[in-house]
């Protein structure tokens, strides 16, 4: 898993009240974490923050794995 | 107020419009904490005389076709009115479809000319697109050094004349697609007269000052956000403020910035407000709590047989700041709960729950606010009646409705035109009942389809193709479980799924093979239940599923709470 995978599923467990160890990166962020696309939008700005990257909402359109969001992240980095 | 009556077509409103109130700011677009751009009238009618003739350029006759494919921001609304003037029919598509599903939609409709941005132009990109080789595409926010293929830039294009085109009140506006990203889509057609009709109303329901602000969230090519973040408020000289990201925590200080008035929300967006608000009352102090809940209580009796913005404002201001200036908000395309409504109006920020389909312009009845209900849909605007069809011994039957607002039909679809517009009356396949005061109240549906609370139309047979040939399956089909058991009420709606697995095959792995392509769906239509069938399916001589027939055998057999598993 890339260091951007691991730092932004421990990222969101925090964020959800979730267990990072039972989360991997192939998970589908919006059923294992129980979120809406609302709430995913609210993790896009923590990952902003803690990347230093500006990622427009549209980016996240069709995404849904923890490893498509870090391959978004990197592209922008 | 223009005088709507006399005019005959929305690009003829807008061109009064924008003589009118030349001076006055017509559209304003933050990006997170920055402003990225500001239009007045003037600017506006100049951006949008470019776009206009730039379209005409490109052999875009009257009732021509121009898409428009872009997220909130002020260029969406510099292409419309540009379109208008240049006598197009509208396509407002929606952004957050797939790529594939944008472009069987445009192939639908076949559009003259495509407006979009890159981010979308880019997906679409990479897409077949023979189907809409005929199509020219202008393309607004692309790298300097990007490959936009045929497409061209708008920021390129020439200022030149627009030939300004008259349009009369039976002439399509619009085509708004209410669903069929995966079946049969349905366009509906929906005429100047209609929407000149619909802005009249609201106009003087709801009036704008030139002062207000209306803040555009939803989509603008959703219903709602056309009618109330595009038209009206241009045809009234305000302003209208996009933000380009839709994080909750960028909404509240733009709407302190620039003194929001008035905005349209899915009820989605509303409960997020009401918990975060309600997050921040819990976390007052005992007596900053207790002070709170007092002036809530004193503004709640002072409001009572209306709203009053002035005093709401001035008694509840710590509330009332985070919100900027707001006056009112506009909610719909999905179930309002009571709760939510009553929440925000003791806060003296009341919403209009208006009930209405993309078939009927924006809305068919709006609640009460004087005294504010928050109970129901309330009653039908001027000009349009609604009455209960087929109605059970309780009272309860299928909404019709009929009026200035009703769709011409829906595009290249006869058929489907006839079954639902008859005689002049839309039948809504909604279930309701009519209270003694006239008010009407939604309590299921009569067809098998869910709203979500985003405001999605999401009907069974579009999700569907996305399970075509599940190996070891034998047939499938999707349906609202509300459809197969109804609950008298608009909430939990979900999706389910009926399964007849092969004799051969392993259950579970069907099931996987079903979560896994589920999984790759918008989240908003995934399927969250399961039935497992045995009995074949049954079928019309053409093979064609009955599903009425499905759903009245699987509610008879099971019942919902030992028969609907969790997929």
């Amino acid at each position: 898993m890339s260091d951007v995978a691991t730092t932004l599923i421990s990222l969101a467990a925090r964020r959800f009240n979730a267990d990072a160890a039972t989360l991997t990166a192939q998970d589908d962020f919006f059923q294992k974490l129980g979120i809406d696309s609302i709430q995913a939008l609210d993790l896009l700005t923590d990952l902003e923050d803690e990347f230093d990257v500006e990622i427009p909402d549209y980016e996240l359109q069709g995404v849904v794995t923890f490893a498509a969001l870090a391959a978004v992240i990197e592209k922008r980095r | 107020m223009l005088d709507l009556s006399r005019l005959n077509s929305l690009g003829e409103a807008l061109r009064d419009a924008v003589i009118t109130y030349k001076s006055n700011i017509a559209l304003i677009e933050a990006d997170r904490k920055r402003e990225s751009a500001r239009y007045s009238y003037r600017e506006l009618t100049s951006a949008a005389n470019t776009l206009g003739a730039a379209l005409q350029a490109r052999d875009l006759v009257p009732g021509g076709r121009c898409a428009i494919l872009m997220s909130n921001q002020a260029k969406w609304l510099i292409a419309g009115t540009g379109a208008l003037w240049a006598g197009a029919v509208l396509v407002p598509l929606d952004y957050k479809l797939t790529a594939k599903e944008q472009l069987a939609l445009l192939a639908h409709c076949k559009p003259r000319v495509l407006v979009t941005e890159y981010s979308t132009w880019f997906k679409l990109q990479k897409e077949d697109l023979s189907q809409i080789s005929n199509t020219s595409v202008i393309v607004t926010e692309a790298p300097d050094d990007a490959d936009l293929g045929e497409a061209e830039r708008w920021e390129s294009l020439e200022s030149s004349e627009l030939t300004p085109v008259a349009r009369d009140r039976e002439d399509v506006a619009c085509i708004v697609y209410s669903s069929g990203t995966g079946g049969t889509p349905k366009g509906c057609m929906l005429t100047h007269g209609n929407y000149l009709a619909q802005a009249e109303v609201l106009a003087k329901l709801f009036p704008l000052e030139e002062s207000d602000r209306y803040f555009s969230v939803l989509p603008t090519n959703h219903a709602i956000d056309f009618m109330c973040g595009f038209i009206v408020p241009l045809l009234m000289g305000a302003a209208v403020v996009h933000q380009r990201t839709l994080r909750p925590q960028f909404l509240s200080p733009t709407m302190r910035r620039y003194g929001i008035t008035h905005m349209a929300l899915v009820p989605m967006l509303l409960k997020k407000f009401e918990e975060k608000l309600r997050e921040k009352l819990d976390e007052l102090s005992g007596w900053k709590k207790a002070a709170i809940d007092s002036l809530i209580a004193v503004n709640e009796a002072a409001t009572r047989r209306e709203p009053n913005h002035a005093l709401s404002s001035r008694l509840l201001k710590p509330i009332h700041e985070g919100f900027g200036e707001l006056k009112l908000m506009f909610c719909g395309g999905a179930f309002v709960d009571r709760n939510t409504a009553e929440f925000f109006y003791k806060l003296g920020l009341p919403v209009v729950i208006g009930y209405g389909l993309t078939e009927a312009g924006t809305v068919l009845t709006v609640n009460d606010l004087k005294p504010f209900r928050g109970d129901t849909v309330g009653k039908a605007v001027p000009g349009t009646t609604i009455e209960l069809r087929e109605c059970n011994e309780e009272g309860i039957g299928e909404v019709w409705a009929t009026g200035d607002t009703i769709m011409k039909g829906y595009l290249d679809e006869p058929e489907l035109t006839a079954e639902t517009i008859v005689d002049g009356w839309l039948r809504t396949g909604d279930l309701g009942e009519i209270d003694a005061a006239g008010h009407l109240k939604l309590l299921g549906r009569a067809k098998n389809m869910i709203v979500t609370e985003g405001g999605k139309n999401i009907y069974p047979e579009d999700v569907e193709a996305a399970f075509d040939d599940v190996s070891g399956c034998e047939e499938l089909c999707v349906f609202a479980a509300n459809f197969v058991w109804p609950t008298g009420k608009l909430t939990d709606e979900q999706l389910m799924v009926v399964v007849r697995v092969a004799g051969d095959a392993n259950a579970d792995d069907v099931l996987t093979d079903i979560r896994n392509r589920n999984r790759r769906l918008a989240d908003f239509k995934r399927l969250s239940g399961v039935v497992l069938w045995t009995d074949e399916f049954p079928r019309t001589a053409s093979m064609k599923l009955k599903r009425g027939v499905l759903a009245a055998e699987i509610a008879e057999k099971l019942e919902r709470e030992t028969g609907l598993g969790e997929l």
